[in-house]
């Protein structure tokens, strides 16, 4: 009986990958552990081993395909005795759930091999158009009759990264694997080379360390970027990041400028565990003398990294994982800014109010597409800044529905949520036909079981109750 | 930047010493102008601080005047020195006025910081003094990442990043070396070993008592120095300056030195003896040593170094009385230096 070779699953939010390149050919005998092939996955490129003996009897799928989900057949090994004769048609054959060749995933930020069958995988981010709201006021950032270009967050980020550094010498990017490697999750990939390794800097895994020395060299009149693999790592620099970068401005009497952007991918990311799943957005929030920004789709990524990074004081950037591999528009300008502390109604409506920020934006507007369906009109405000944060925008909505509900992904207590409907409750209590409603994380560590994880994480649904609550339906 | 190939230790060597360079009248005269103005500020800074002028946390550089003083003699235009909590010596040495230094102290919108950082935050980028840092060690990274700096700009400027023999246990003083070598950053890395980090003596603190040895597993070269002397701590600082400076990357300095005071002026000084202070004091203070000098070249004569004195303590006065008299911050100072202002 052959043995199916199935499309691996190489990372925890992989659902498809690109077949690069056959290492072997039909007729070739491979022993355990002999590289097969190069899959290129959205983080890397990747080799996959045997993990049967035998001969390779059809090779399935070809050289240069794209978008091989996780499980289909791209090969068959015939074993002692078997000829290609007495292969079944491969191609007849549903995608089965991958086999145990898969490879561990070698990202030290996110080990383990994801499993396509998750519930998590619904909420995965494919490739492919995500929810960007009903075409509402027009950004003022973006001017109009400019060509749009779809865009992934992941390669916005990059390109933003990109633009800086061609037009500032002293914009410099650092961190864990972004260099050689092209990132841990190709956020910084093709940078090394077009801007070489005095520019683009493989750091140690030394968070603490290299923060240090990223906010020196701000000090010392440089303009770093430090990536964080995940924001989970930087609570080891948390120090450097509120006390060296964030006070120092202040305890100086404004002479020590620290021009830096903290940057990573922040919040849950799949099946990964409590100490790789957490979201900073209210830590860092919190803190006077930072600027922190959470976009949701890529035209906001670019265009307040950008910002971020001309910004003379000390910002932290919290992207999100299962956001990277989504595309949306960018417009197509040289010289695409958004400005720092503005949020944008993504979708306009007069019944209820939700805010929400990074990927908890795309679950309220798919909440606001369902209410819709049930005549709710929501209005969904993405706040993109949390520091400073834009309440203006938020109370004028309320003053207009009267309902708000408030998401975020992380933790409920002193959370992104209560600032805002403590600020609502203070500016527009009068116009509050009910109290604010919270969408947050369950009260736990995020557990690792598929069933607990999706438990534990708010998604459209909660939005959608909250909602109904608020207004009483 | 690439991997080193395995080579040679590096480590600690006893052979090479710097080479010690004659000093003349007015060089040794300078060195002791600065090394008392050290004294002789801190000495009214303490005085002050038990008047209630000065609030806080108040750490007072007494004994270790040399360390600052032979190494800011050798540096050059460009650079920099960051050190922590016990800076007010370095701030002086920087070349900021003592009034500015005081005015800090006693929480005043003529100090160095507008009086909003204190005793511990000092900072001048005109004297290119980088602080002035509360936390333990952050310094050393911070440190290196100047020295990032300079060698992205090929500036030619070297950083000092001064901490003690407390901080040098510290986890990030460790990732700074790795980092530090690996890429050959021009840093200093001086570590003042006045042999207690508050009330812990090296030896009950740290596995390795010989600090300048803690390179060792980073292939940086460190030294002994005695911190007491001035004329060695010049030289050898020297000599690690021209080392980070061309292009060998850091060096350690181990400064053997002494505090007089407390770790801070709630002190109880109940970790060491009396004697072991007032011995210190009478047979290695490095100010006494410079002035002996003086006498026996007879570069100067006592009545010479009397008015040197003089001449210091009023200057020192004079700040301590501006530093008093001078207004506090304007209320509207609170909501000042958060974040820079941006044009929208």
């Amino acid at each position: 009986m052959a043995i199916d070779i199935q499309m691996p699953a190489l990372s925890p939010t992989m659902e498809e990958g690109t077949l690069a390149k056959w290492l072997v050919k039909e007729g070739d005998t491979v022993a355990s552990g002999d590289v097969l092939a190069e899959i290129e996955t959205d983080k890397a490129t990747m080799e996959v081993e045997a993990v049967d003996e035998g001969t390779i009897g059809k090779l399935v799928v070809a050289d240069g395909t794209e978008g091989v989900k996780v499980g289909a057949v791209i090969a068959q090994l015939l074993e002692e005795g078997e000829s290609a004769d007495d292969l079944p048609d491969a191609s007849a054959k549903p995608a089965a759930k991958p086999s145990d060749d898969e490879k561990g995933d070698t990202d030290p930020g996110t080990a383990g091999p994801a499993h396509p069958e998750n519930e998590n995988a619904d909420r995965d981010g494919s490739e492919g158009q995500a929810p960007v709201g009903k075409p509402v006021a027009d950004d003022p950032a973006i001017p109009t009759n400019i060509k749009m270009v779809e865009t992934t967050v992941r390669d916005a980020l990059r390109d933003a990264m990109a633009e800086e550094m061609r037009r500032d010498e002293t914009v410099f990017v650092m961190g864990e694997e972004v260099a050689e490697y092209q990132g841990a999750y190709k956020v910084t990939r093709e940078l090394l080379q077009e801007f070489g390794a005095k520019r683009v800097v493989d750091t140690p895994i030394t968070e603490y360390g290299f923060a240090g020395i990223g906010v020196g060299a701000a000090f010392g009149g440089l303009k770093p970027i430090v990536e964080f693999m995940t924001f989970n790592f930087a609570m080891q620099a948390i120090d450097h990041i509120i006390n060296s970068a964030a006070k120092t401005l202040y305890m100086s009497g404004g002479q020590m400028r620290c021009p830096i952007v903290f940057r990573g991918p922040n919040g849950a990311a799949s099946r990964v565990g409590a100490q790789h799943s957490q979201d900073y957005s209210a830590w860092y929030a919190h803190v006077p003398g930072l600027k922190v920004i959470a976009p949701y789709d890529s035209a906001d990524a670019k265009g307040l990294l950008k910002a971020a990074i001309r910004d003379p004081n000390p910002v932290v950037f919290l992207e999100h994982e299962l956001i990277y591999g989504e595309s949306f528009d960018v417009p197509d300008m040289d010289d695409f800014l958004i400005p720092i502390g503005k949020a944008k109604i993504r979708r306009e409506g007069s019944d209820v109010t939700i805010t929400a920020h990074s990927r908890m934006v795309k679950f309220a507007l798919e909440a606001a597409e369902i209410l819709a369906g049930e005549g709710i009109d929501a209005e969904v405000i993405d706040l993109r800044t949390l520091r400073p944060l834009d309440t203006d925008t938020v109370i004028e909505s309320v003053k207009k529905t009267n309902r708000i509900v408030c998401a975020e992904e992380g933790w409920g207590q002193h959370g992104v949520g209560a600032e805002i409907a403590a600020a609502v409750v203070a500016e527009a209590f009068d116009y509050l036909d009910a109290p604010p409603a919270r969408v947050f994380q369950k009260d736990v560590p995020l557990p690792y079981a598929a069933n607990l994880e999706a438990m534990s994480l708010p998604g459209t649904e909660d939005v959608v109750r909250a909602a109904k609550a608020v207004l009483y339906v | 930047m690439a991997a080193k190939t395995s080579k040679t230790k590096t480590g600690p060597s006893k052979t090479r010493k710097a080479k010690p360079r004659p000093s003349d009248k007015d060089e040794l005269l300078g060195l002791y102008r600065d090394m008392l103005l050290i004294r002789r500020f801190e000495e009214r800074a303490g005085q002050l601080y038990g008047m209630g002028e000065i609030a806080g946390f108040c750490h007072l550089y007494i004994g270790q005047e040399a360390v600052v003083t032979g190494c800011k003699a050798v540096m050059e235009e460009g650079d920099q020195m960051i050190t922590g909590y016990r800076a007010h010596g370095h701030s002086l040495a920087c070349g900021m006025s003592p009034e500015e230094v005081m005015a800090e102290l006693t929480g005043r919108a003529a100090g160095c910081s507008k009086g909003k950082g204190g005793s511990m935050h000092m900072f001048s980028t005109e004297n290119r003094f980088y602080g002035g840092h509360g936390i333990v060690g952050a310094q050393v990274p911070i440190g290196a990442g100047l020295a990032f700096a300079n060698k992205y700009h090929e500036n030619g400027a070297v950083s000092l990043a001064f901490f003690g023999d407390g901080a040098s246990n510290q986890g990030q003083v460790y990732e700074a070396f790795n980092m530090a070598k690996l890429w050959d950053l021009p840093v200093v890395f001086i570590i003042e070993n006045n042999q207690y980090a508050m009330g812990t003596s090296v030896e009950r603190a740290s596995a390795e008592t010989e600090l300048h040895k803690r390179g060792i597993s980073f292939e940086i070269e460190g030294h002994l120095v005695d911190g007491m002397n001035v004329l060695e701590v010049r030289d050898m600082a020297k000599m690690a300056l021209d080392h980070a400076r061309s292009g060998k990357g850091p060096i350690i300095l181990e400064m053997k030195t002494y505090r007089y005071r407390g770790h801070s002026m709630s002190d109880p000084a109940k970790y060491r003896t009396r004697d072991e202070v007032t011995k210190t004091r009478e047979e290695s203070d490095p100010i006494e040593a410079v002035k002996a000098r003086l006498l026996k070249e007879k570069w100067a004569d006592e009545d010479q170094l009397k008015q040197i004195d003089k001449e210091i303590k009023d200057t020192v006065k004079a700040a301590a009385d501006f530093a008093v008299e001078t207004p506090e911050p304007e209320p509207s100072e609170l909501w000042t230096d958060v974040l820079i202002e941006v044009e929208a």
